[in-house]
């Protein structure tokens, strides 16, 4: 049993005070507590097309690439594995919705929604800053929009999404234990772009 | 650092995968016939060729897939790279470890 807490703390709540501290063209904040669904199916199954019904959108099949509606985001993860991303609270929801849809088909839906954490990064110097620690080129013309990838981020594993063409909008989900380590080489590979040295 | 082509995710960096040996080893058809030298030469015993061998990664750090690759172990080139249950392309003839096989099955 788990204990019900009245407070929930997120991984990188400390945090915020940092991220107001960083240069004027680049905007890290968390988003926590997301509703996270794995999903594990076979692609070409009827499985596959009772869970698009259900999501809104046919799961992506192109490696390395995420589709969604405003209510819920599919990420490739692998040939026959996706994660499931909504806003916070969805987890039951989504989570009946699509064992309803599966049926007796073979699937399988499990929250890991406490699995990771998300932080936004945004402004015109996100894809200098995480190009000091990840070696995915994210360059429009590699990684435009919809680009979902499974990486390392200054060692840390990071599933990284590309939220528009320009790449000023990136999304990293990191696992709790090392979103502290990740906050905090982001903070110091910004360090440099402040207007006036500390 | 070294790329290595994964099947799945493309060009990634070497720090990301995980070495899993040689790959196309076969399991034994009847392992309870064999004799302990014999159930030795299958589990630890693996070919060691200067030149192109057929062995298993891991994407570990990205989509966690397995699949075979043809390296060269004299330049560390990658070859080829094929999903899992693929056969490796007949043009570079890895040392594939089928001779081993029979003779653990012998």
């Amino acid at each position: 049993m788990t204990v019900e807490t009245s407070i929930r703390l997120s991984p990188l709540a400390d945090w915020a005070a940092a991220f107001d501290q960083l240069p004027a063209d680049i905007q890290v904040r968390e988003m926590p507590f997301r509703t996270q669904l794995s999903l594990r199916l076979d692609a070409d199954g009827p499985a596959a097309a009772s869970v698009a019904e259900v999501i809104g959108v046919a799961l992506p099949t192109a490696p390395c690439t995420f589709v969604g509606t405003d209510e819920v985001e599919a990420l490739w993860l692998g040939p026959d594995e996706w994660l499931l991303v909504a806003p916070p609270g969805r987890q039951a929801q989504l989570q009946d919705a699509l064992r309803a849809a599966i049926g007796d088909e073979f699937g399988t839906v499990t929250d890991v929604s406490a699995q990771r954490t998300t932080l936004r990064v945004s402004g015109s110097l996100t894809r200098e800053v995480l190009a000091r620690g990840c070696a995915i080129d994210l360059h429009p013309q590699v990684s435009p929009g919809g680009t979902c990838v499974q990486t390392q981020l200054a060692q840390a594993g990071v599933v990284l999404l590309v939220r528009d063409d320009a790449a000023t909008s990136v999304w990293l989900l990191i696992r709790p234990s090392f979103a502290p380590y990740v906050a905090s080489w982001l903070v110091d590979a910004c360090t440099e772009y402040r207007e006036e040295a500390p | 650092m070294q790329l290595i082509p994964c099947p799945w995710c493309g060009d990634r960096e070497e720090a990301e995968f995980h070495y899993g040996g040689q790959a196309h080893v076969a399991y034994p058809d009847d392992p309870h016939g064999l004799s302990d030298a014999q159930w030795a030469q299958f589990v630890f015993f693996r070919d060691n060729p200067k030149g192109p061998f057929a062995e298993r990664w891991m994407h570990a750090a990205g989509c966690r897939r397995w699949f075979n690759a043809v390296r060269d172990t004299a330049t560390h080139d990658l070859l080829a790279v094929y999903r899992t249950g693929q056969q490796p392309p007949q043009s570079i003839a890895p040392s594939t470890g089928q001779d081993q096989a029979q003779v653990a099955t012998a």
